[in-house]
């Protein structure tokens, strides 16, 4: 028996009949089941699949689709101070607006003729990237901080031709596993300990693992947990001597006020593109850069596109083309160019340079300072409160903070599920992640957090603590 | 007045935007912004100062970035006139992009996406807050296992290539666990399959041997069974292959790579044609992904955000990365089982993935249902062959391998004869293609077909869509042999004139950024 189609579906033009016919007659054919001719009978479906019904309106559809998300509490209806690889920004409207056009969010992988406009978005946003960055190369965006670092591992190692690295011990270690996953089985990770009340790097453990197997070290600025790693520098020439290169994760949003890497000597810097005019979507959107110097021998390690701004026929006229094409898997070495490309985040990339345009030097440096300060002020509030450090590592930091709640006779859980109760969503609860620091929560305070919301967190947290 | 003669299909008057706009950066005019940012109050500031002075003085940004300094509208402006610039599916009749499967996204769709439902969720919310995207993902999975045969998926992937990259991860740790790592370190593919099949898998330091065709073009079996051992890992294979020629013998390979012990994963980016119609599980796979930007419309994001569901059978599940979405009772849960797990692949993504991308497949699977799923394989096939039987037409396009053959979804032809006969090749073609706001494909490299052009029509094409890039693709050729000058100088009515990418190989003359662009260049007098 013939399966049934949806016939006149709106999204299908030739499911009507009548030209299925039409078209069927032009091939000598007279019924759709004549098509798949070259399928063996034996591996065909026999009965149609076991799915719900489709929802015939858009407007059923739309309800149905409502509906469940509303089962959703959502950050714009709670107060949120969740961070840790995602964290809660402004975004400002034009961001929406642009990658909303129907232009950028259905193209794929055209020629720069018809797809001028996204090589010249993402031209541009490369080269504001860079100026954030201090950098000269940026490429077309990969997936996540955890792939760019990933990536960036690789390159190192191709570069020096080694196959340690050295990674900070305090790194997500979600990410860790991403890393490692990418990174194996030739690359070895090796862990490097840190100082127990400033979370700074220790640099005799550092030298102590430096070898001549050293491909690199990999720490972030600010630290997964949100204080700012102040020896970059020293790190730096540590790993140089020994002949390894320093490679640096950063948050972008911080570089309006804290020095880009690049001017304590990283020589691969990446990061992710989300805190700039991104929503969180449920980690949905995350974006990776990776950032060097223009030194040919570091350019021709990207497995990445990079868009290059070049002339054309025309005397006055802007082209744009790939550069060094052949570097990738898209080119003619396959799985000997290298890593491999494909689709990863690129609208996430048009987002961040219209973000970064709006936003401007000034925008990024009044982002960087009201980050500062709203964390300075929340963290001196909470640690009024008795049996809560609210700065677990004495080091500055720029908009995450471990709180400390191993006093408090209390667990992390336990007072996130109070909060809760209050429309708060509470720091990230680290007691699992890193059981050595006991009863502890990462909190993440932005420009989108007001007095108000952090006087409420505060007396939230007193009257859970004090109760 | 006379009645305006619109009997052409072609659109000679075509013309795209073309708005001759500056690089951003020249744009910038001192003191101009874009948007105020929302400062600390001022008791904050009393109480904790100007903030900066925490820094220490050498982690403080000594000189600002160069950004540019705009106002709103004219940010707004450049970036509006830069996307009127590109031709998304939703502008032009997409049917040049082969092998990516660019249909229609329904609009519905990015509108839920947008809601604060789904926006405005941070990943590490508390299970009991995100009740409603677990549900959609967990049902998602259902699908995906229906729609496949196998029994659990994955959407952490971030593309089909990550997907392959985790299907090659996934065979690795089972190996790895089997203690074969080192004698199974070999990863068959096909020349015809993705080169992601190719690179993805060496990434994780497989070796790959690549299966020619044979003369029909489906994977030389005879050469396949030499190249099958002890040594297999995996057999990683698209099918149809890029040609869309299916190889109905599918099933001998695969049961031949069990026999020797090894895994075999379905690239499943050509899945388009075969929704409802055939499955991974039935066909010996024990593993397979999809593209949900492509074939499950959740549009292609000039390249991502997007994502390669990757599934596997149950005795793979315990490898896949995690966490994995559980339903128990009405609860829907994240099960981090696998994620710490040493023997699993751990992770290859943050977080679940691309979330939204998961939320449009489900709505566009339930504006679906199995009858529009298999409405759509049935309707990409006729397209795809409607197409096929119409190009065949014309002189110069022949189609290498199984002569009066169905194709599935796509057709991988070669324009050999009309580079011969006029000096034009494919890459002309497809300049000249623009200037009618028709994209056009040839082929990854290296070509193995000679002069390829790929078309992959999707369902999304009316039969009319068809008759326009017929007609279009026929002038074209026609003009190779009449006037091969105007296709030599395409495009001519597209936003830019053909580039000079004398300088793109080498570093003196690259300009990745406009910091380089600047130094790499002297200013004119």
């Amino acid at each position: 028996m013939a399966m049934k189609g949806f016939k006149n579906h709106p999204y299908i033009p030739n499911s009507v009949p009548e030209v299925q016919q039409e078209m069927l007659s032009e091939l000598g054919l007279e019924s759709l089941e004549e098509l798949h001719a070259e399928i063996p009978e034996a591996l065909k479906l026999k009965s149609k699949m076991n799915l719900p019904k489709p929802l015939l309106s858009e407007f059923e559809l739309r309800k149905h689709v409502e509906k469940l998300l509303a089962k959703n509490s959502n950050c714009s209806d709670n107060l949120n101070f969740l961070g840790a690889g995602c964290w809660q920004h402004y975004v400002p409207a034009v961001c929406d607006e642009i990658n909303s056009r129907g232009e950028f969010l259905t193209a794929y992988g055209g020629e720069m003729y018809n797809d001028f406009g996204r090589f010249q978005t993402l031209f541009e946003y490369q080269s504001m990237m860079a100026e954030l960055l201090d950098m000269d190369v940026v490429n077309v965006p990969t997936m996540d901080w955890a792939q760019a670092a990933a990536t960036s591992l690789r390159m190192a190692s191709r570069i020096t031709n080694r196959k340690e690295f050295l990674v900070s011990e305090l790194i997500d270690r979600e990410k860790f596993l991403i890393m490692k996953n990418y990174c194996g089985p030739d690359i070895t990770l090796i862990e490097v300990g840190y100082d127990n009340t400033t979370g700074q790097l220790d640099l005799e453990d550092i030298k102590s693992k430096l070898s001549d197997n050293t491909a690199g070290i990999y720490f972030e600025n600010p630290n997964y947990l949100g204080f700012i790693e102040q020896q970059g520098e020293d790190i730096a020439d540590m790993v140089h001597t020994a002949g390894g290169l320093s490679v640096v994760g950063v948050d972008p949003s911080t570089l309006g006020v804290l020095s880009p890497p690049s001017n304590y000597k990283a020589d691969i810097v990446c990061g992710d593109l989300q805190p700039l005019g991104i929503h969180m979507q449920y980690g949905g959107g995350q974006s990776g850069f990776i950032a060097t110097h223009d030194d040919e021998k570091f350019v021709m390690e990207f497995p990445s596109r990079l868009f290059g701004i070049v002339p054309t026929s025309v005397e006055g006229e802007y082209g744009f083309d790939d550069i060094a094409y052949d570097r990738t898997s898209f080119g003619h070495h396959r799985e000997h160019g290298k890593e491999y490309v494909g689709t990863q985040s690129a609208l996430w990339g048009i987002t961040a340079g219209v973000y970064l345009a709006t936003m401007g030097p000034e925008g990024m440096k009044e982002l960087g300072q009201a980050i500062l300060q709203k964390n300075l002020y929340a963290i001196a509030e909470i640690d009024k409160i008795n049996g809560i450090k609210s700065s677990r590592f004495n080091s500055p930091g720029f908009k995450e903070f471990v709180v400390d709640f191993s006093d408090t006779g209390k667990t992390v859980a336990e007072i996130n599920t109070t909060l809760l109760s209050k429309n708060i969503f509470g720091g990230k609860d680290l007691s699992q992640e890193f059981p050595q620091l006991g009863q502890c929560a990462l909190y993440c305070v932005t420009e989108i957090h007001s007095k108000e919301e952090i006087d409420s967190l505060v007396q939230a947290l007193r009257s859970i603590v004090c109760a | 007045m006379k009645r305006i003669d619109r009997s052409d299909k072609v659109r000679n008057n075509f013309h795209q935007a073309k708005w001759d706009e500056p690089i951003i950066f020249e744009l910038s005019q001192k003191g101009e912004r874009g948007i105020q940012v929302p400062r600390a109050e001022e008791d904050i500031v009393t109480q904790v100062g100007d903030g900066f002075s925490a820094i220490p003085a050498t982690m403080r940004r000594a000189t600002g970035p160069l950004l540019p300094e705009i106002s709103q509208p004219r940010v707004l402006r450049h970036y509006m006139r830069l996307s009127q610039e590109t031709l998304g599916a939703d502008v032009n009749i997409e049917i040049g992009q082969g092998t990516c499967t660019v249909k229609y996204s329904p609009k519905v769709n990015d509108a839920l996406s947008r809601l604060p439902g789904m926006a405005a969720l941070h990943p590490l919310q508390a299970e009991e807050t995100v009740q409603g995207i677990l549900e959609i993902i967990h049902k998602t999975d259902c699908f995906m296992r229906e729609i496949s045969g196998l029994d659990r998926f994955t959407f952490q992937p971030g593309s089909g290539s990550h997907a392959i990259l985790t299907m090659a991860s996934v065979v690795a740790k089972y190996f790895e666990e089997k203690g074969e790592s080192e004698q199974r370190n070999e990863i068959i593919t096909t020349i015809y399959s993705h080169p992601s099949d190719s690179a993805a898998p060496a990434v994780k330091g497989y070796k790959i041997i690549h299966i020619q065709p044979d003369e029909n073009g489906y994977p030389d079996f005879e050469a396949f069974k030499e190249a099958v051992s002890e040594k297999t890992a995996a057999f990683f294979v698209a099918n149809p292959e890029d040609t869309g020629v299916y190889n109905s013998r599918v099933v001998e390979f695969t049961e031949l790579v069990h026999k020797h012990g090894g895994l075999c994963g379905y690239d499943q980016a050509n899945a388009n044609g075969l929704l409802g119609v055939t499955r991974a599980k039935d066909t010996g796979f024990d593993m397979c992904f999809f593209n949900l930007h492509k074939t499950f419309s959740t549009p292609h994001g000039c390249g991502g955000p997007a994502c390669g569901a990757t599934g596997v059978t149950t005795e793979l599940e315990k490898y896949l990365p995690g966490p994995l979405v559980d339903q128990v009772g009405e609860t829907f849960t994240l099960n981090h089982s696998n994620t710490f797990d040493p023997k699993s692949v751990g992770k290859v993504r943050s977080f679940l993935g691309v979330a939204p991308v998961i939320l449009k497949a489900y709505s566009w699977i339930m504006s679906m249902g199995a009858e529009g799923l298999y409405e759509v394989a049935k309707v990409a096939v006729l397209n795809n062959n409607y197409l096929f039987r119409k190009l065949m037409d014309i002189e110069c396009v022949d189609a290498p391998y199984t002569p009066g053959k169905q194709r599935v979804e796509q057709v991988r032809y070669t324009l050999e004869k009309m580079t011969k006969d006029t000096g034009i090749t494919t890459g002309d073609v497809q300049r000249r293609m623009m200037d009618f706001g028709m994209h056009y494909w040839s082929s990854h490299h290296p070509y193995h077909i000679a002069e390829p052009m790929t078309l992959e029509p999707t369902e999304t094409a009316s039969k009319e869509d068809l008759d326009e890039y017929i007609a279009t693709l026929t002038q074209v050729f026609k003009e190779a042999y009449e006037n091969p000058a105007i296709i030599k100088s395409a495009p001519n009515n597209s936003v830019c004139h053909m580039v000079d990418g004398s300088g793109v190989d080498d570093p003196e003359q690259w300009c990745i950024t406009w910091r380089s662009y600047l130094k790499k260049t002297t200013p004119n007098q």
